[in-house]
């Protein structure tokens, strides 16, 4: 048979499974003789431990340990840098556990083991703590001046700059007609998934084998970490992927209690849980995006644009962590996002504060960059008296253009070119669903109260990121086929495009691939799990390698059997045929080949956002009328399940854009510490979003032709509704450079006329 | 986040009740439906070592409405002024405030007592109870007493209420039936406290002008207040478009705002005002 389950609208089989309360949740393990761990966190932003006194928590009945940094032998481990692992970060990289100073609000101190959370929250008021005052770093302008020092070592507050380069940007600028220079600033937001993190921990010392759940994203990455940290052989570890409420980049990667749970495990001798707390999440998970950028643009009079210059400032938080320097380096290598820029010179320099740590979030640097480059853009558009429209269709990369050469960053090194794509295509989809030109006849009026203004941008999205994924196919008892693959599921619907795509791969039908197994270092030999959108590019085209391994075995096992050769074998639903004779697939039971992809590129899937937005000027609010996102992910696997991922990332952008801010004083108190303060979006506030999808160009870089596609939504979505608000306020000439708009910033730019 | 160790009673009776709380000195707290001091104790910012609970006294549940007003027992839900259909004539200022009230799950189980005894300065119900004159009939060891509301309301999270004196009854005065009344609110998303909001209402006497104007304010500076301006200047006069914006830059001029994470005070001043307006049109139309 031939099967076309890729491309078709299949409802994801995991919902099945949560909409009836059947998901497990780290959280709901609950071993025989589990503890419960709850962690002592710095109250002050920055500061010198003088001591840490735990005797009186330790004669609470129930408590059962205090350890802190004094408990580790050979002092508290370091996290190390995932990606980007340059020796310029070393300094800088956390301890599990504070020792010496303490950097952030909310960093640990002490971790108490109890037989409840309840009891190990009473311990924590009886701990007694002292810390020496140091003046807080409350943002990059303060850490600037380098006169209080987060770090003594390297006797600067700035871990790194990163460098974009592409042709001469200097030279250009020398002799352009036009100029225009400008400062954009984005707020500081979090990947906050439903699920708080969790780690349990049970350590088996008859095996020597110590078994950690809660495991996300990157399971096998972390494992090399725990490994080395506490001292044992790779394999004496199995980090086990439950199911995950979100993971955004944030939920997955290694942090402090990732080594905290499990040491305290073994100290014990006991299975101990601990579960993040709301309040923790918003002080313990990587923080994102707060970007300051001072930019400029070099064009023709004719909007032809021939150079972007500048340097940007990123607040990296207290510690260069896994990931942290991702969003950093994506704001200047992405700034020309799918514009034909031929002169790129972008700095970025990266700040240590006192804040929380700065990790990865769903579409990381590239929020940011994108509304810095948007808003400019537009602003341009302006001064030369040229349409939007034709001012970013004339300067589209073309599809005649690709593979297309971008900056190169640097250091670390890496240089990157776009794909694959039609990005003008995408652009007039995107306007003629959004219905453009009668629209546009709206911009600016004042309509019932609302000023109406629409605004149109275009994104790219990387993905697929390298260096290997594996996956391996199984038939079991009963002739089902079960799917294991190195990828992580944090809620992108893994199990359904992995079982479309083994299916297809098998020609066999849906319901015989029984079982989707990812993530945990217990199903394939080497996995790399979920980030950069990856996990179909990577993990799907390992599976296509998997199938074609298993197929090859499975033909030439029943050949053998068959009494045929393995050419003339056929496979079919659940049986398996030659020379006219044929067995159940059951009958091959156990067999199983893994298979893996490996690639260095990377695909770029791409698009358009538009948005018409009313302004009702006297109270700061913004009503979205229509969003219309129109992404080519090269070739799509599931449009129910992209379509799903696009606007669930857009109205995370949204969030972004109008409600959600980390906000800190001037002492480094985080000031935003619940979710009645740090402002989600929820189901009321956007409900007129539009995901079209489409496939016209596939990715030449990997067999399946996909591109990653989670977090294009998000990419545009600060851009285009800072371009609508302006657009719609336009006869009060706004100044419009920073996010996120709250009431007060949109009605503020009601009250100054020019 | 989990509560600091407690005890809990639950009593059949008000005098139980009181009792309980007198016993306890300060350090006994009545909890009545529990959506603003539950996350309290689990942030561990109130620490009572007992809690008792108003669930079981009969008296407080009843939504009583004669010729004299409407009575609100303290233990009446959200959810109860919702579905009570009797509300939406003789009491319409109160049916709409609430609508605005949190999210479903809350109403369902927040109290009106519960609400003006933790008194935010940002929630609806003690802005109604200002801007109505209500009464809050209240028990304690020493006896009964009435307190006017304006008079019950202190400050931020603070009020006239003894330790031992649990709130039993809000009783709003009548409301005829050709009452002109608004309520506008805004916050940053729905359910959301206020940012600001403007409960107001006034009679009109044979001419068509304004009389026995109240306008409150909820979510500017400490707690709910009226706008005694702002009343001044809608009394005795028929209410155009004219005067709507005068009371809306009366009360801009007027109220008391503060700067916090979400708005600067500036903003607060106008947007009290806009909702001011905004009421004032929505009553007149």
């Amino acid at each position: 048979m031939k099967n076309a389950f890729i491309g078709s609208a299949i409802e994801r089989r995991e919902d099945l499974r949560f909409l009836r309360g059947r998901g497990e949740y780290v959280d709901d393990l609950k071993p025989d003789g589990l503890l419960y761990a709850v962690i002592l966190r710095s109250s002050v932003a920055h500061g010198r431990i003088v001591s840490i006194d735990v005797s009186a928590a330790l004669k609470i009945p129930g408590v059962h340990a205090v350890i802190t940094a004094k408990d580790m032998p050979g002092g508290a481990p370091i996290v190390p840098m995932r990606l980007q692992p340059l020796p310029e970060f070393k300094p800088f990289e956390q301890p599990v556990i504070a020792h010496d100073k303490v950097r952030y609000v909310g960093e640990p101190l002490a971790v108490v083991i109890a037989d409840s959370v309840a009891i190990g929250e009473d311990a924590l008021e009886a701990i007694e703590i002292q810390i020496e005052s140091l003046p807080a770093v409350a943002d990059w302008h303060v850490a600037k001046r380098d006169q209080n020092l987060l770090f003594e070592g390297p006797g600067t507050n700035r871990s790194l700059t990163f460098n974009a380069v592409r042709g001469d940007a200097d030279a250009a600028f020398v002799n352009a007609p036009y100029v225009r220079r400008e400062t954009f600033r984005t707020g500081r937001h979090y990947g906050l998934t439903m699920e708080p993190r969790g780690v349990m921990a049970q350590w088996d010392a008859a095996k020597g084998l110590l078994t950690v759940s809660g495991a996300a994203k990157v399971p096998f990455f972390n494992r090399r970490i725990l490994a080395k940290q506490i001292g044992l052989p790779e394999d004496s570890i199995e980090m086990i992927e439950n199911d995950v409420g979100g993971g955004f980049g944030a939920r997955g990667e290694f942090y402090p209690e990732d080594f905290l749970i499990p040491f305290a495990a073994r100290q014990l001798n006991r299975p101990v849980k601990w579960i993040e707390d709301r309040r923790e999440n918003l002080m313990a998970m990587n923080h994102a995006r707060e970007a300051e950028v001072d930019v400029e643009l070099a064009c023709e009079r004719d909007g032809t644009i021939l150079a972007l210059r500048g340097h940007a400032h990123v607040d990296m938080g207290a510690y260069m962590r896994t990931n942290g320097a991702v969003g950093a380096r994506n704001i200047a290598q992405f700034m020309a996002g799918p514009y034909r820029i031929p002169n790129v010179k972008l700095d970025v320099s990266l700040w240590m504060t006192n804040k929380t740590p700065v990790g990865t979030y769903r579409g990381p640097g590239r929020f940011e960059t994108d509304f810095f480059r948007e808003r400019l853009l537009d602003l341009v558009a302006q001064d030369l008296g040229i349409d939007r429209v034709e001012f970013r269709r004339k300067n589209l990369v073309a599809r005649s253009e690709m593979p297309y050469q971008i900056a190169t960053i640097s250091p670390y090194l890496h240089e990157d070119e776009y794909d694959s794509g039609d990005y003008q295509a995408t652009l007039d989809r995107c306007l003629k669903e959004i219905g453009w030109s009668e629209k546009a006849k709206l911009a600016g009026r004042l309509i019932d109260g609302h000023y109406h203004g629409i605004a149109v941008g275009c994104f790219i999205e990387g993905g697929g990121a390298g260096p290997k994924e594996t996956a391996r196919l199984e038939i079991n008892d009963d002739g089902s086929i079960s799917v294991y693959i190195g990828s992580s599921a944090v809620g992108q619907g893994v199990e359904t495009v992995f079982a479309q795509i083994a299916a297809d791969a098998l020609e066999i039908p849906l319901d015989r691939i029984r079982w989707v197994h990812h993530g945990s270092t217990t199903y394939v030999s080497d996995g790399y799990g979920a980030y950069h959108s990856r996990s179909v590019v990577m993990g799907g085209s390992a599976l296509l390698d998997a199938a074609n391994n298993f197929k090859a075995a499975l033909s030439e096992e029943a050949a053998k059997r068959l009494g045929c050769d393995a050419s003339e074998i056929t496979i079919d639903e659940d049986k398996v045929s030659g020379a006219g004779k044929s067995l159940p697939l059951a009958a091959f039971a156990g067999l199983t080949r893994e298979g893996a992809f490996l690639n260095k590129k990377h695909t770029y899937s791409y698009g358009a956002q538009a948005a018409h937005v009313a302004v009702d000027a006297k109270i700061g609010k913004v009503d979205i009328l229509d969003y219309v996102v129109v992404q080519d992910a090269g070739r799509i696997i599931n449009p129910l399940t992209l379509r799903g991922q696009v606007i669930g990332s857009l109205v995370q952008g949204l969030g972004g854009a109008f409600l959600e801010n980390l906000v800190y004083d001037e002492q480094g108190q985080l000031l935003t510490g619940s979710l009645a303060d740090y402002l989600l979006p929820t189901a009321s506030d956007f409900p007129r979003l539009r995901a079209i999808v489409m496939d016209e160009h596939p990715s030449p870089i990997n067999p399946l032709g996909a591109k990653g596609a989670g977090e294009g939504g998000m990419v545009g979505a600060g851009g285009v509704i800072a371009n609508a608000v302006a657009n719609a306020l336009q006869s009060f000439n706004p100044d419009l450079r920073e996010l996120p708009l709250t009431p007060t910033r949109v009605w503020e730019m009601t009250q100054k006329k020019a | 986040m989990k509560l600091p160790p407690l005890e809990y009673a639950c009593p059949a009776s008000l005098s139980e009740a009181v009792a309980l709380l007198a016993a306890g000195g300060g350090d006994a707290r009545a909890i009545a439906g529990g959506q603003s001091l539950m996350p309290m104790l689990a942030f561990r910012v109130v620490a009572p070592t007992l809690l008792v609970d108003l669930r079981k006294p009969p008296e407080l549940k009843e939504i009583r409405i004669s010729a004299d007003g409407v009575r609100l027992g303290a233990m009446v839900r959200w959810r109860d002024i919702e579905d009570d259909a009797r509300l939406a004539a003789a009491h319409p200022l109160l049916k709409a405030a609430v609508e605005h009230v949190a999210h479903y799950q809350i109403r369902n189980r927040g109290t009106v007592g519960g609400s003006i005894a933790h008194a935010d300065p940002a929630a609806e119900m003690p802005g109604i109870c200002v801007t109505c004159d209500a009464e809050i009939a209240v028990i304690g060891s020493a006896g009964s007493r009435v307190i006017r509301a304006d008079d019950f309301f202190v400050g931020a999270l603070t009020t006239a209420l003894e330790h031992d004196e649990i709130i039993t009854e809000i009783r709003l005065p009548a409301w005829p039936a050709n009452r002109r009344w608004g309520f506008r609110e805004f916050s940053r998303r729905r359910g959301d406290f206020a940012m600001a909001a403007a409960a107001l209402f006034y009679d009109q006497d044979a001419g068509g002008s304004a009389v026995n104007a109240h306008v409150g304010v909820i979510g500017l500076g400490d707690r709910s207040r009226r706008l005694p301006e702002v009343e001044a200047a809608l009394n005795s006069q028929v209410i155009d478009e004219a005067l709507i914006e005068r009371a809306a830059e009366i009360t801009s001029a007027t109220v008391d705002a503060q700067e916090d994470i979400h708005a600067s005070a500036a903003y607060r001043r106008s947007l009290a005002g806009t909702m001011v307006e905004r009421a004032l049109r929505s009553a007149a139309a």
